[in-house]
């Protein structure tokens, strides 16, 4: 926490000390390349945990990785962590999983931390009330070498949603609502602070769903002050203080709350009986909109410079402004991501699916976020279900959300996900994204089609 | 140390396109690389190159009239992943400078630790450069990272601005990690003072 250096220049960059800064095999090759340039070593080894996720097959996860590329990197991961001496949650540990989802569950991610990795969904650990934030690969190595960055001080944005949620909403339709009204670049420059009784109301995993999805509006960061729900998820997690210490540090987050009367660069208010199921129907997360809504028309846009940009996500999409998208066919459905493939997100699909089957002609992939994840459903029963509805339950990993993997949604086809980024070709070369929160994605795996999941909650 | 950066004179490739992410710049499949070397090849890849790797006529890139050290592109540029792979390409390939009047911020770090230099200009501007460029493919840009200035062949002219510790490290071809690496005795006396974060590990 804080700064190892007060007085800098003016104009200069701040020196930012980092708490905890996680690693994964995609993005740290080049980093530990340039600590054996300078022949420098880790200079704080116990504080950098890696796992390897982004580029790992989710089925047969025993066997060596088939694609040579993808298991050099891996290996490299494997060879860096051991001669480095940094701790590696690797393919077939029990602690193996999506970074961002391993790190609060071991109880890594602490209120008050400063925590980086060079991903840009690193904001997840926000939820906690920590300063978290995605970086480059030269930014790891600084991390690695001296456990700093160097920093500016970010514009301040309050984003306060308060009331109750409807039936069939959900945090993810939170988030991707303020998304498609702050448009994909709306938060550039700023760190977030969501607040309001609709954020407080949310469990813990719902909040890292929030924060998860702030660099989707071009935040850096997204944060909720640490609260009884925080400190009780994270009691007897495996690296969190345990027992007096515990308790000595629980006294020490509830401080970490904004001061009354602070001042934020920009305030936004949403209503939290304002917003319904979600759905994007473009190659931006801010191209969002109600489930039950119309795409919009070129003319119905806010600025003429989208248009150009519009037109061509619509034909990438293969899609027509001004029409509907319930009732649309799909084709595949992506359960997973470090969006939404905690247990919660989990038991929201088991939920609707409970007792139904999945459409003929639809394939679906339920990716649990982490093995813990993977054995909590198994341990409550969610893969009998999943299995009995005809869903594909694989072993953790990203999986569907960034078309690097074996896990790739085919050219021109439709699938539905519960990831965050909907990009040309982020699920494979072709790949057309719809983004959904789980019910809705369960919703349309039962049904074929997309579907309003109000329809089938009783 | 880093390649010095001063004044560019160059030629530009517009590419008119808003919110392009950093997966379009170079897609996740092609990130397996353990070095920071060739990534340029599959540079915007899938706007480059259709299925079966032919070349798309209609893309930028494919155009032989278009050629130069600077890319000139739509609003909200580099945003999405965080993947430096997208500087490493864009320097890869040849690109020194790329002008938008909007950057994302990860994207923008990652150049700058890359000697790529954002140059964000209004959107007026920006659509004076796409113009100029427009009308005269062959049209020389120059930027003057000393001066902080963008200047057309007709003169016309836009500042820019760049943070004055960022322009020392460019100008000079410096390194943060050098810099951070001189305060090391700093940052262990600093550890000291933690009172938090009592690793359980
Ligand atoms: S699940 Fe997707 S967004 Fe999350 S870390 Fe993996 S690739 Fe990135």
């Amino acid at each position: 926490m804080g700064c190892a250096r007060g007085e800098a220049q003016e104009g200069y960059p701040d020196v930012l000390y980092i708490d905890r800064h996680f690693i994964h095999e995609v993005t740290s090759p080049q980093a530990f390349d340039g600590l054996r340039k300078r022949q420098i070593p880790v200079f704080r080894p116990e504080r950098t945990t890696a796992t390897a996720d982004h580029n790992v097959p989710t089925k047969d996860q025993h066997l060596p990785i088939r694609e040579a590329l993808s298991r050099h990197q891996v290996e490299m991961l494997r060879k860096n962590c051991a001669a480095f001496g940094i701790d590696l949650y690797d393919l077939g540990h029990p602690f193996q999983g999506i970074v961002h989802i391993i790190g609060p569950e071991l109880g890594l991610t602490l209120p008050g931390m400063t925590i980086v990795c060079g991903d840009s969904h690193t904001s997840t650990h926000g939820a906690f009330g920590t300063i978290a934030f995605g970086i480059g690969t030269s930014e790891v190595e600084q991390v690695l070498a001296t456990q700093c960055l160097l920093q500016y001080r970010p514009r301040t944005m309050r984003i306060e949603v308060n009331g109750k949620l409807g039936k069939g909403v959900v945090a993810k339709d939170i988030i991707l609502y303020i998304i498609s009204k702050i448009s994909a670049g709306g938060a550039t420059g700023y760190f977030v602070e969501y607040a309001g009784t609709a954020i407080t109301d949310l469990s813990m995993e719902a909040r890292m769903t929030i924060c998860n999805m702030s660099i989707e509006m071009g935040a850096r960061g997204g944060l909720i002050a640490p609260d009884g729900v925080t400190f009780n998820y994270l009691k007897g997690r495996r690296f969190a203080p345990q027992g007096s210490a515990f308790e000595q540090q629980v006294q020490l987050w509830k401080s970490l709350q904004t001061d009354e009367g602070a001042h934020y660069d920009k305030v936004l208010k949403f209503d939290a009986s304002d917003i319904s199921p979600m759905i994007t129907y473009g190659t931006n997360p801010g191209m969002g909109m109600r489930i039950t809504d119309r795409i919009p028309t070129e003319s119905e846009l806010r600025e003429i410079g989208e248009r150009h940009s519009f037109a061509r996500s619509l034909q990438y999409m293969g899609l027509e402004p001004g029409t509907m998208l319930l009732g649309k066919k799909i084709d595949y459905v992506f359960i997973g991501s470090c969006t939404n493939a905690r247990i919660e997100d989990l038991r929201l699909v088991a939920q609707v699916v409970k007792g139904r089957k999945k459409a003929p002609g639809v394939e679906v992939w339920v990716v649990p976020g982490s093995r813990q994840v993977e054995q909590q459903a198994r341990h409550e029963g969610l893969d009998k279900i999943f299995e009995e509805a005809g869903f594909e339950l694989r072993g953790p990993g990203c999986s569907a959300c960034l078309g690097m993997n074996e896990d790739k949604i085919p050219a021109g086809k439709y699938c539905i996900s519960t990831s965050n980024r909907n990009f040309e070709g982020r699920q494979g070369p072709g790949a057309r994204t719809f983004l959904a929160s789980p019910l809705s994605a369960a919703a349309a795996a039962v049904t074929g089609r997309i579907t309003d999941v109000r329809e089938l909650l009783d | 140390m880093k390649e010095k950066f001063n004044t560019l004179v160059s030629t530009a490739v517009p590419l008119p396109v808003e919110n392009i992410d950093t997966d379009q710049i170079i897609p996740a499949r092609f990130l397996k690389a353990t070095t920071r070397q060739g990534f340029g090849d599959n540079l915007f890849r899938d706007w480059r190159y259709d299925e079966n790797n032919n070349p798309r006529p209609d893309f930028v890139l494919n155009q032989p009239q278009y050629k130069g050290k600077i890319l000139v592109a739509g609003k909200n540029f580099g945003c999405g992943s965080s993947r430096e792979h997208a500087a490493w390409a864009l320097y890869d390939y040849g690109f020194r400078a790329v002008i938008s009047s909007f950057f994302a911020d990860i994207f923008k770090n990652n150049a700058l630790n890359n000697a790529l230099l954002p140059v964000q200009v209004n959107d007026d501007f920006l659509q004076e450069v796409f113009a100029v460029i427009k009308a005269n493919p062959q049209a020389l840009i120059t930027i003057n990272l000393e001066d902080q200035t963008i200047t057309l062949p007709d003169g016309r002219a836009a500042t820019f601005d760049i943070n004055p510790y960022k322009k020392i490290c460019l100008l000079n071809g410096y390194d943060d990690i050098d810099y951070l690496l001189s305060l090391r005795d700093e940052i262990a006396a600093f550890e000291k003072t933690l009172q938090t974060t009592s690793l359980n590990k």
